[in-house]
């Protein structure tokens, strides 16, 4: 038995077990560019419009700081530049994902000790899963190369944008695979991972937003920055892959020599003994739901705050771009003065901040389905501990939690650029009411994963769906002309984006109903329904 | 209250299947009522009514005087449950769970938490994910057995224990039947049953079969008889009441009914009894002639 026996047979096992899972990945991120650049053909039919178009996106600062620099007014440079970053950031969330959940999770829940015992090599699952995962990063290139020259698009950039996608997946599943040494518990493999996710993220912005002052190596820092890097459909620089295959080889190498090192179910790191008593206060649902989730109340919290002081930043490099240009300054003049300008990429950052607090709402809440799924539940709800109580104390993470996050980052952002501009106080609370305008929106988020939770706990999960929808509609709704109705199937389309906009009440009162009314829909389902339910 | 459960005709449903068909079940105040099936039986369904946990289709259910679905929380401060596959919160120590549980049940005897943990030779430092199932399953036994509650709820609470912590259980559980206190323990291991139980309950697929104190499930049922004869005993076979023959030469093996005890001795006396043993069913010979009866009917 080599180390690799049994790889076969893992494979088509993570492949009958991911069966919705990553035909839904490929399917949607290898289709939205492909959407995106047929949505841009039919809506920038001329050369002039799409200079016209080019030329607002390069002279805002804003834009590459959240999107990454824009390199050819072509339909294919607008796609790689629209979809390109964000595309590559989701991408490498995913391959961190399904590396953590083939591996570690398995270790953690024992069923690895059960494949163990089996014909399997103590690298089989570890090559399985890195297989699965880049075999997913390849159909999503491969759909996006046919579909671009399918659209007419040319080949070079098509087939740079599709690999380049490959190449971030394959670069993410080394990430994921390293990570999943280190600890013992999946959820903290998960955070750490998608912290290295954020990281790279953040250093790419850094860098494409602070190029001119020479920070223009943190975008090389950066697996998720090689994309623009590459150029696609801008003079492609095919170079650039031998970065993403170096690091892939360099960090998978990494993975293998821990795990040669290390037990089965051992981490890297050793697990510590703890009290053998608990602390006064872990007596009560509340108890155990804070020591639950506080660590990653803390940990969004701070990465979100993290990201608010980049924005904060930011928004500073749009005030000094037009000092320096006097003519610009002079359009944006006339478009309504340059706060207009901070003040609309102020709220289009509160908005992505808005959309990551979600995410972490949704998870929050879905606390209570994998508590439920271990049977953990049953052992509080066996106690003299009501249903609803028992709900509450997860539910308020998903309310409480993005309050928290938003006005953390939102006042951070708004200080962060106060002091940069010399106007802390009056910078500050504009900034956190246009982050503190987007919870009910949020709410609505976590209202619909309640509903979903409680009355059919099978379909829980959809509320990641429903993010990602609400995030399709966000990103691209506007620049792709989506329909009204469509937009405004979103809770964020109804949030006047303060502060460029004034603040009416009657949109943020049928939100706070609605969510009110799913998570009343939620409690009743889960009042009535079977725990565990079947 | 002289029943501290009482379920009749109980039913439940998961789509298609009747998990629970009819089922009954009186646990008396005071007892260890031990609650016996082959697994997927109905046991983790039904003490899952019991907690309110699951809603019952039909049937009536009692615990402890009360309505399980509707007063699940008032209920629950009375009684203690240990799951039948105990999963942990992978970062809170064996020690915090023990507090907590005992805590969202309303109390903890300390004393008995400090004995338990020494008995069962538990580390409470450890965290979660660490325990082996035996251990995870020692957590949940010693957070139950030092709560101050009137019914123990166990579902295969021994399951993952070795043979030196089954006996440590078995002596909690005497303690507790000496405080009075109510036991309702499901399980497949028969000998621990059988040490333990005043009265069993036998389900299978979601019915009570039998029910009753060992020795009146014995009185209904057969006796084993191994005799060695001078003569040939092979004519026995035809007797009213004996069944499962087996001829080996002279040494004869079979079963008989327990009101027909004394023809067989009197047919056995003429052949010239050699050696005779005779021994009251054990509670596994019950337990399986139940459950292979069932299979052999369909």
């Amino acid at each position: 038995m080599t180390s690799l026996s049994g790889t076969g047979a893992l494979i088509r096992l993570f492949l009958r077990l991911d069966r919705v899972r990553l035909p839904v990945w490929a399917l949607v991120l290898g289709i939205v560019p492909v959407g995106t650049a047929s949505a841009f053909q039919g809506l920038y039919t001329t050369e002039a419009s799409r200079l016209e178009l080019a030329a607002t996106v390069t002279s805002n600062p804003a834009f590459t700081a959240l999107l990454g620099p824009l390199y050819d007014p072509s339909i294919g440079g607008l796609t790689a530049w629209r979809i390109g970053t964000l595309g590559s950031f989701i991408v490498a969330l995913m391959a961190v994902l399904t590396m953590i959940r083939h591996t570690r999770d398995d270790e953690e829940t024992g069923r690895r000790e059960l494949l163990g015992s089996t014909v399997v090599g103590r690298h089989a699952p570890l090559a399985a899963a890195l297989t699965v995962t880049i075999a997913t990063g390849v159909v999503i290139g491969v759909i996006i190369t046919a579909g671009l020259t399918g659209l007419g698009l040319p080949l070079e950039g098509s087939i740079a944008f599709g690999a380049g996608f490959t190449a971030v997946t394959m670069s993410f599943a080394a990430v994921g695979a390293f990570t999943a040494q280190l600890t013992q518990a999946g959820s903290t493999a998960r955070g750490l991972g998608v912290g290295i996710v954020g990281l790279f993220f953040v250093f790419r912005m850094a860098g494409d937003v602070a190029e001119a002052d020479g920070l223009g190596w943190l975008t090389w820092l950066s697996p998720i920055g090689w994309f623009s890097q590459l150029r696609p459909f801008a003079g492609e620089r095919w170079w650039v892959f031998a970065l993403w295959i170096g690091f892939s080889v360099a960090v998978a190498t990494m993975a293998i020599v821990v795990q040669s090192r290390r037990d089965v179910g051992e981490g890297a790191l050793p697990p510590r003994p703890g009290p053998d008593r608990a602390v006064s206060s872990l007596g009560s649902p509340t108890g155990l739901a804070w020591r639950l989730q506080r660590g990653s109340l803390v940990g969004w919290t701070a990465g979100l705050g993290v990201l608010g002081i980049i924005y904060g930043a930011a928004g500073d490099s749009i005030a000094e771009m037009l000092a320096e240009s006097p003519q610009l300054a002079e359009i944006f003049e006339q478009m309504g003065g340059t706060q207009t300008l901070t003040d609309t990429f102020f709220a289009a950052a509160v908005g992505i901040i808005a959309i990551v607090s979600s995410a972490y709402a949704i998870r929050s809440v879905l606390k209570l389905k994998s508590e439920e799924d271990s049977l953990r539940s049953e052992l509080v709800l066996a106690t003299a501990t009501p249903r609803s109580r028992f709900v509450w104390s997860h539910l308020v993470y998903g309310l409480v939690g993005p309050v928290v996050i938003l006005a953390v980052a939102g006042a951070l952002a708004g200080a962060t650029y106060g002091a940069i501009t010399g106007d802390i106080a009056g910078e500050t609370p504009r900034v956190l009411a246009a982050a503190m305008a987007q919870v009910p929106a949020v709410w609505v988020l976590t209202g619909a994963t309640m509903a979903l939770y409680g009355a059919f706990p099978r379909l829980a999960s959809l509320s990641w769906g429903v993010l990602a929808f609400c995030l399709i509609l966000g990103q691209l709704g506007q620049i792709l002309q989506f329909p009204q109705w469509s937009l405004n199937l979103s809770p964020f389309t109804h949030i006047p984006t303060i502060p460029a906009e004034e603040f009416v009440a009657a949109p943020f009162a049928v939100l706070l109903v609605i969510a009110a009314g799913l998570i009343v829909a939620g409690m009743t389902g889960f009042r009535a329904r079977d725990i565990p339910y079947s | 209250m002289s029943n501290a459960i009482s379920i009749s005709g109980l039913e439940k449903h998961f789509g298609h299947v009747a998990a629970l068909d009819g089922l009954d079940l009186e646990v008396a105040t005071g007892e260890v009522h031990g609650f016996l099936g082959p697994n997927g039986a109905g046991k983790t369904t039904t003490i899952r009514v019991l907690l309110g946990l699951l809603k019952a289709d039909g049937g009536e259910v009692s615990l402890l005087g009360g309505d399980p679905w509707t007063e699940a929380t008032a209920l629950h401060r009375r009684l203690a449950y240990v799951p039948g596959d105990v999963s942990l919160w992978p970062n809170l120590t064996g020690g915090e769970v023990i507090d907590l549980l005992g805590r969202l049940r309303g109390g903890l005897d300390e004393g008995r938490r400090a004995s338990l943990l020494e008995r069962f030779d538990l580390d409470p430092t450890k965290k979660g994910r660490t325990y082996s199932k035996g251990n995870r399953q020692k957590v949940a036994l010693v957070a139950a057995l030092s709560s101050n509650v009137e019914l123990l709820i166990l579902d295969e609470p021994t399951a993952g224990l070795d043979p030196l912590m089954e006996a440590q259980f078995r002596a909690a559980i005497e303690e507790d039947r000496r405080e009075g206190r109510t036991v309702l323990l499901a399980s497949h291991i028969l000998a621990e049953v059988e040490a333990l139980c005043d009265r069993v309950s036998i389900v299978r697929k979601g019915q009570t079969v039998e029910s009753g104190t060992l020795d009146d499930l014995r009185h209904l049922t057969r006796t084993t008889v191994i005799a060695e004869t001078t003569a040939d005993p092979a004519a026995l076979g035809s007797m009213p009441g004996v069944h499962q023959l087996l001829v080996q030469d002279h040494r004869i093996e079979l079963e008989v009914d327990s009101d027909r005890m004394s023809d067989l001795v009197a047919g056995l006396a003429p052949l010239g009894v050699r050696n005779l043993v005779s021994h009251p069913p054990t509670l596994e010979e019950l337990f399986m002639r139940h459950y292979q009866d069932g299979e052999n009917r369909e």
